[in-house]
């Protein structure tokens, strides 16, 4: 018997749905401005700071990226409590995903930061230039357009790794999704919208990106973005 | 009857022009220089000759096998053409042994043994007998062209195409190579090389082609052809290299 | 009944985990072998085929992998298709991995210097010997690194298909959890397990990127 589709229960709760995707654009801006934040701080202090921190920050790097984010965030959202710590699902939720982005992050930077020879520091610095201004002219845009595509293809892959917060009843897309399927009973319907939705935040995330690298790389076109970021981006930038 | 016939061919990359009906019979065991500047339309030419670029019009024929813009036999043409590069493309995953071994084994069929008899032989020939089980980076650049070299004769191809085989090498190191090609010219090979080596050309090649502007714009006995040039095109271009 | 965090529940955890091995070393057979087959007509297919192959990859990978995984568990279900939730997360693991994968290996194929086609081209190999013979050596070695490292990601995606019941090390959390109340316990033994799988495959991809060399070791 061949299955009718019927979209029509489903758009009747459109609003739920634009709900939704925004809540998951607040989550995961929310996650990626502190997920950015503990990459820079991550990768300036392996760079940087002393022996010690750097150990720690790699260990800090080696256990998120390897522990699935759905633990990381039961353990925060379920675990914590029993040590005292009580989080809604939501913060639960971005401070999982920011952690989570953090190490990845910290990576990434990372190896942007050693991609930039030493020669070209010294001939800032032999300029007369603070270390600071070395860094703001001299390593930032070159180092940011190494890593770029793999920057924003880990930005794509947190965007769509927030749908895991539904776990949590977290309130983002996949789960305003879930709610609308248990009223509607037309599963497939539904996470097809959910899916057609997030592909469409995909692509405006990736033309934003491409925007925002032409702008900033304005002498030179940024490299082509990708969202197999960690496995194989950083592995050239870092080499 | 020629060992190479190149009849009337054309070539554009998109709109331009680089080989403007391009003629050219080589007879066996003739050896052929190319020279004319960067943009002439030469190693385009030696490219076309065994397919690595398609024609747009005119023809190709080695050994009854011919091509022409609608394609033909690529591959019975390519069995009897060999080609050595610029920047020499041996196989780093394999030996100089398996480099050598491969296209007679999987082209022809050739069984393991006689397949590693015949690359014993082609090795010694360009004085790398002892390197067979070195990979490219354990070798020089002067040593990697020459194994480039043998993995060609290995085929044992009717002509053989050299593209600016010493332009990548370091100075001290391009002797070794002429030395193997000059070798190779007097047992007889018919070949056609596009070189920088002025010196070269005039003193192995039978015969110099001039190329300018995707035309032969002149041609001749070495000799001649250097101590006399015709064209002011000709001229201007050794000029230089004379002094 | 388990009704306290101890010997038992590791146990209970460590099935679990057997399952996560299963269902993780399935999807890299099953994900990469279209994979492969992906990556090759991506790089050397007809332009309708490449294109096509490009689009697939596209749209999963602009897809939250929960989304894949429900639209192979409730949506086909309706379709009169009733995949119990092993098939389900399968499937859906399996897509998922084929898009990354095949876009990795596309890119170790096309890291391959264009002149080792001519020379293999000008030796008059056919494009299968020439992809046999010189590229996909190659490539096989450049890949190892990358595939190793997402390995990790399959391991760690096997997670998400606890949300559709399927019992491997996170659901087995889940459940744990729910007969004990020890969420810390449970769940900081259930990290553990998966760093303990997770990081020696993240160490030897490492190892494998940083060496380069394309030749076998000898």
């Amino acid at each position: 018997m061949a299955y009718q589709m019927n979209f029509a229960p489903v758009m009747a709760l459109a609003p739920q749905l634009v709900e939704g995707a925004l809540n998951t654009l607040i989550l995961s801006g929310q996650a990626i401005v502190a997920g950015l934040a503990i990459g820079i701080v991550g990768a300036v202090s392996r760079t940087e700071g002393p022996r010690w921190l750097d150990r720690a920050v790699g260990v800090y790097v080696e256990l998120f990226r390897n522990t699935p984010l759905l633990v990381q965030l039961f353990l925060i959202f379920f675990g914590l409590p029993y040590i005292g710590i009580r989080l809604s699902a939501n913060m639960a939720a971005i401070i999982a995903i920011a952690l989570n982005l953090g190490a990845y992050s910290t990576e990434i930077l990372r190896a942007g930061l050693q991609a930039i020879p030493r020669t070209q520091v010294e001939a800032g610095l032999a300029l007369g230039l603070s270390r600071l201004q070395v860094v703001r002219y001299v390593v930032i845009i070159p180092a940011l357009r190494i890593i770029y595509p793999a920057l924003t293809g880990q930005l794509t892959l947190t965007l769509l790794g927030s749908s895991i917060a539904s776990a949590i009843s977290a309130t983002e897309l996949t789960a305003a999704g879930a709610r609308i399927e248990s009223t509607t009973f037309r599963s497939l319907e539904t996470f097809l919208c959910i899916a057609v939705i997030y592909i469409t935040m995909t692509f405006a995330f990736r033309f934003v990106y491409w925007l925002v690298g032409l702008w900033l790389f304005r002498r030179k076109a940024p490299p082509k973005p990708s969202l197999i970021a960690d496995v194989t981006e950083v592995s050239r930038a870092g080499a | 009857m020629s060992a190479l016939h190149i009849n009337e061919i054309k070539k554009y990359f998109g709109a331009l022009l680089v080989l403007d009906g391009v003629s050219l019979d080589i007879e066996p065991s003739e050896v052929v220089a190319v020279i004319g500047r960067s943009g002439s339309g030469k190693s385009t030419m030696l490219r076309c000759i065994n397919g690595l670029e398609k024609i747009q019009a005119g023809s190709i024929e080695v050994a009854g096998h011919r091509i022409g813009p609608q394609g033909g036999d690529l591959r019975s043409l390519r069995k009897e053409v060999g080609m050595v590069f610029q920047s020499y493309n041996l196989f780093p995953h394999l030996t100089v042994m398996e480099n050598v071994t491969l296209a007679p084994k999987v082209v022809k069929g050739v069984d393991r043994q006689e397949a590693e008899a015949i690359a014993h032989d082609v090795l010694r020939r360009v004085g790398l007998a002892e390197k067979s089980g070195a990979y490219a980076d354990e070798l020089s650049g002067g040593q990697q062209q020459r194994v480039a070299i043998a993995r060609s004769l290995a085929m044992q191809p009717k002509v053989m195409l050299f593209d600016e085989v010493t332009s990548a090498l370091d100075p001290e190191l391009t002797g070794e190579v002429l030395k193997t090609m000059e070798e190779l010219a007097d047992a007889g090979m018919t070949m056609v090389l596009v070189t920088h080596e002025m010196g070269f050309a005039r003193q192995v090649a039978d015969r110099t082609v001039f190329m300018h502007k995707g035309k032969i714009w002149e041609q001749g006995p070495s000799e001649e052809l250097f101590a006399n040039p015709q064209t002011p095109e000709l001229r201007n271009f050794i000029a230089p290299n004379l002094k | 009944m388990i009704r306290s965090f101890g010997w038992e529940s590791v146990e209970f955890l460590i099935r679990g985990a057997g399952w996560t091995l299963l269902l993780s070393l399935m999807t890299f057979v099953v994900g990469g072998f279209f994979a492969l087959i992906f990556a090759l007509l991506r790089t050397l297919g007809p332009k309708p085929v490449r294109l096509a192959i490009a689009g697939f990859i596209q749209l999963v990978q602009a897809t939250p992998l929960l989304i894949v995984v429900f639209l192979a568990f409730y949506g086909l279900s309706f379709m009169g298709l009733h995949f119990p939730p092993m098939v389900a997360a399968g499937v859906s693991l399996a897509v998922y991995t084929t898009a990354f994968l095949a876009d990795i290996w596309r890119g170790c194929i096309e890291a391959i210097p264009k002149q080792q086609w001519e020379a293999a081209d000008a030796l008059a190999l056919t494009r299968i010997q020439q992809l046999r013979y010189v590229i996909l050596p190659q490539a096989f070695k450049i890949s190892l690194g990358p595939t190793v490292g997402f390995m990790v990601q399959i391991v760690k995606n096997t997670s998400v298909v606890a949300l559709i019941g399927f019992v491997e090390l996170t659901r087995a959390g889940q459940l744990l959890n729910n007969m004990t109340f020890q969420p810390f316990h449970v769940f900081l033994t259930v990290a553990a397990i998966y760093f303990a799988i997770c990081y020696p495959l993240s160490f030897l991809s490492e190892r494998l990127k940083g060496n380069r060399h394309v030749r076998p070791a000898h």
